[in-house]
């Protein structure tokens, strides 16, 4: 024992996997004091900009952090925390105590409350009277309004309800309906995208307009509506339907089993993910899983652990393009502030969540708070020029895990600095 | 040389069918081995009434220098054999037996088993499509699937100690088209179809006609392995009682085996748990290995089957046709209603 070199980790040289520039996420978690140090570009928009000296870990004040934290190799969750809540605008300085960054969220939601409500200028008493006169003149008006796209033509309608009827129409492989896709899911999902998240799409040429590609993409939100808003927004884009992977959860839930399988996801597993890269499919995975989903509020837009990096494995093997994308906004659709393990555990599911209205407001509380979103969609990372049998190489498949990784936590700091509140 | 064949199922439609087709070569010698006599025409088949569980079976075998044997004898319900415990004695007993006499035989260089999707099993964790090389996400524990499994089982058994036979298994997808009898058909066929609430289950169907096809290539070709036959698209279940024109009870999945038995009681239909399991998360089979080695292409495809068998029986209580009046005085309210038209 007394010969054994102990090596504390994180605690000298460089620990655990990373590039030969950066040390790994869980290094620098580990060696708290060297976060200072380390490499992360300043986002070029903070230069000159009256910005929260906060919002840069390099400068920000450490009070908590001892003289000998070089030594110790204690992780220091309350940095990390710090870092991200000082990233985030809408706090301001006071972002050390993690129940103000709720209150600055009700006080932005009530803000936009007001809005709306000012908005609203006296009741139109005429139009009633003209709904009771004309229900379906009313229907389609209120459909006009929510911003539900109304089909061209009744006759158009008719023919399509009457394929339905007769079972007439084709599915894929996974289950896919294309039809119903296109003619019920999306229009209903658009005015969810459009009016209520106003979602923002940067850096759409990025999308491929033919062969398969991966998008890989962060995952939050108490419920998975970020992957039913990416498909809405890429297939506007584009005109592609994006085929996302989701955990087997999905799968033996009734109805989300039905629905998903309707709208073009298949089971997360490396034969499904294979089958559609090679069928030049654009294909979407959410590496973090219910890591990231169920996610505490104070923990919003850290990215969790990539999976395996089965994802890469997959697109290397292929050897398609994989396409970093970052969300922001779906973190404060659904404020989760507690998962009630023990529920959750009786009811067989990851987490029970516990949300400022849910389950407290019953069904309306699974109204999602109108936070705006923003979507990049990042440039490319190429997979086709690895060496051959890269995909069995977990050191690559590792590499190019944390490469993407990085990339999407990056672009999340660098949107969150850009966005002037949650709910505008 | 004339090559002997011998059949075994021949009493039942699938069998029936394979036998003849495959007398119909003039150098090709059938015999035909069922326990009950064949209901169907065998052509130029010979019959032979024996069990494949007694060791005569042996005595047809060497007396009648068979060289190849077709394994056909399964039975997917217990109803159809008199009760489960009947049914395993048919499938598994019924195989060992066969294959324990066949093994012995000098003149023997061929097998060819007709086995069944069901070895896959049927989860949430299942791949769209499984390959042969895929083993089931949860092994099937009851009825059919867990006597497909058993039955593959001493069929490499016995190609592990005759390696000098040519051993080929047929995994053939569920049976659809005019006049085919199986569970998904009687269940299809009820007036009123239970469907597991929330779950829309894939299904790949299979030809009687592609899977005759199919037997008959390896039979006359040496195309060693297990592969898949089915046609290669699929059709989800909701379409397919859509297509049937029933009218469709959601039954919440933790009722599911209670509605079963009931079902059962009432001699309406006949389902196992891993056959309620199919139907509700559904499975797929890749077919791209027996394409590829044989060059096998279905002639139906899954939809065009369920439409001969949609046509060949009785239209149900909302079927399109009776809809269409319903339709049409909707599209006359309308374009009254609105001047878009």
């Amino acid at each position: 024992m007394a010969d054994a070199e102990i090596i504390q980790l994180g605690s000298a040289g460089r620990a655990g996997r990373g590039s030969r520039s950066t040390p790994s996420a869980a290094a620098r978690g580990l060696a708290p004091a060297r976060r200072t140090e380390r490499a992360r570009p300043v986002p070029p928009t903070l230069a000159g900009d009256d910005a929260d000296p906060t919002l840069d870990p390099a400068s920000a004040p450490l009070p908590d952090a001892s003289p000998d934290t070089d030594a110790t190799a204690e992780p220091d969750p309350d940095v990390g925390l710090r870092a991200t809540d000082g990233a985030d605008p809408e706090e301001g300085t006071d972002a050390d105590e993690v129940p103000l960054t709720l209150g600055g969220l009700v006080g932005d939601l009530t803000g936009l409350l007001g809005q709306a409500l000012r908005g609203l200028t006296g009741v139109p008493v005429e139009d009633l009277r003209a709904a009771a006169a004309n229900p379906w003149d009313a229907l389609l008006r209120l459909m006009e309004a929510l911003g539900i796209e109304q089909p061209d033509s009744w006759e158009e309608t008719l023919a399509f309800a009457r394929s339905r009827i007769a079972g007439d129409y084709a599915v894929d492989d996974f289950g896919f309906d294309p039809e119903f896709t296109e003619r019920v899911f999306l229009p209903l999902l658009r005015p969810l995208v459009r009016s209520w998240f106003r979602v923002e799409v940067r850096g759409a040429e990025n999308l491929p307009a033919d062969g398969s590609a991966l998008l890989v993409s962060n995952h939050a939100g108490t419920m998975p509506l970020d992957g039913m808003v990416l498909h809405a927004v890429v297939h506007d884009e584009i005109g592609r339907h994006v085929r996302m992977l989701g955990a087997d959860l999905i799968f033996s839930t009734p109805f989300s089993h039905d629905l998903a399988r309707r709208t073009g996801t298949t089971l997360a597993c490396q034969e499904d993910a294979e089958r559609l890269l090679a069928s030049d499919q654009l294909v979407a995975v959410f590496p973090e899983g219910f890591k990231g989903l169920g996610k505490a509020y104070a923990d919003r837009y850290k990215l969790q652990r990539f999976g395996r990096g089965g994802f890469v494995s997959a697109a290397v093997r292929a050897q398609v393009p994989i396409i970093p994308v970052s969300i922001v906004g779906s973190e404060e659709i659904y404020p989760l502030l507690a998962t009630a393990p023990t529920l959750a555990r009786a009811m067989g599911v990851p987490y029970f969540p516990v949300t400022p209205l849910f389950p407290w407001l019953g069904v309306l509380g699974l109204v999602p708070l109108p936070s705006k979103w923003i979507i990049q969609i990042g440039e490319a990372i190429a997979t086709d020029e690895l060496p051959a049998g890269a995909a069995e190489d977990p050191m690559v498949v590792f590499n190019v895990t944390d490469q993407v990784r990085e990339t999407i936590q990056q672009t999340l700091y660098r949107l969150l600095t850009e966005r002037r509140s949650v709910f505008f | 040389m004339t090559r002997v064949v011998l059949v075994t199922g021949v009493s039942r439609d699938l069998g029936a069918r394979f036998a003849r087709s495959l007398a119909a070569d003039a150098d090709v010698d059938v015999i035909g081995v069922d326990v009950t006599p064949p209901r169907f025409d065998l052509g130029r088949a010979r019959f032979v009434r024996a069990d494949i569980r007694n060791p005569v079976i042996a005595k047809v075998i060497t007396a009648s220098a068979v060289d190849t044997v077709v394994h056909m004898a399964m039975v997917a319900t217990p109803g159809g054999a008199g009760g489960r415990s009947s049914m395993k004695e048919m499938n598994v007993i019924g195989t060992m037996q066969l294959l324990a006499a066949v093994q012995k035989a000098p003149s023997f260089r061929k097998l060819v088993v007709q086995s069944s999707v069901s070895v896959y099993g049927a989860s949430p964790r299942d791949p769209a499509k499984f390959t042969e090389d895929m083993s089931p996400r949860v092994q099937p524990r009851t009825g059919f699937g867990k006597d497909s499994v058993e039955i593959e089982t001493y069929v490499r058994g016995l190609a592990r100690r005759r390696p000098d036979v040519v051993v080929t298994t047929l995994r053939l997808a569920t049976l659809m088209g005019a006049g085919v009898e199986s569970t998904t058909t009687r269940y299809l066929a009820l007036p009123v179809v239970p469907r597991v609430l929330g779950f829309d289950a894939r299904l790949q169907f299979l030809h009687p006609s592609d899977a005759v096809a199919a037997l008959l290539l390896v039979t006359r070709r040496d195309v060693p392995g297990t592969f898949n036959v089915a046609a290669d698209d699929m059709v989800v279940l909701s379409q397919a009682v859509r297509q049937m024109g029933r009218p469709e009870i959601g039954v919440p999945q933790s009722l599911a085996p209670l509605v079963a038995a009931t079902f059962r009681q009432a001699r309406l239909s006949d389902f196992s748990a891993d056959q309620i399991d199919a139907l509700t998360y559904g499975r797929g089979m890749d077919t791209a290995r027996f394409s590829e080695a044989t060059g096998f292409v279905p002639t139906y495809s899954s939809r065009a089957a369920l439409a001969e068998f949609v046509a060949s029986s009785s239209p149900g209580l909302l079927s399109p046709e009776r809809l269409e009046g319903a339709l049409h005085s909707v599209e006359s309210l309308l374009t009254v209603r609105t001047p878009r038209g």
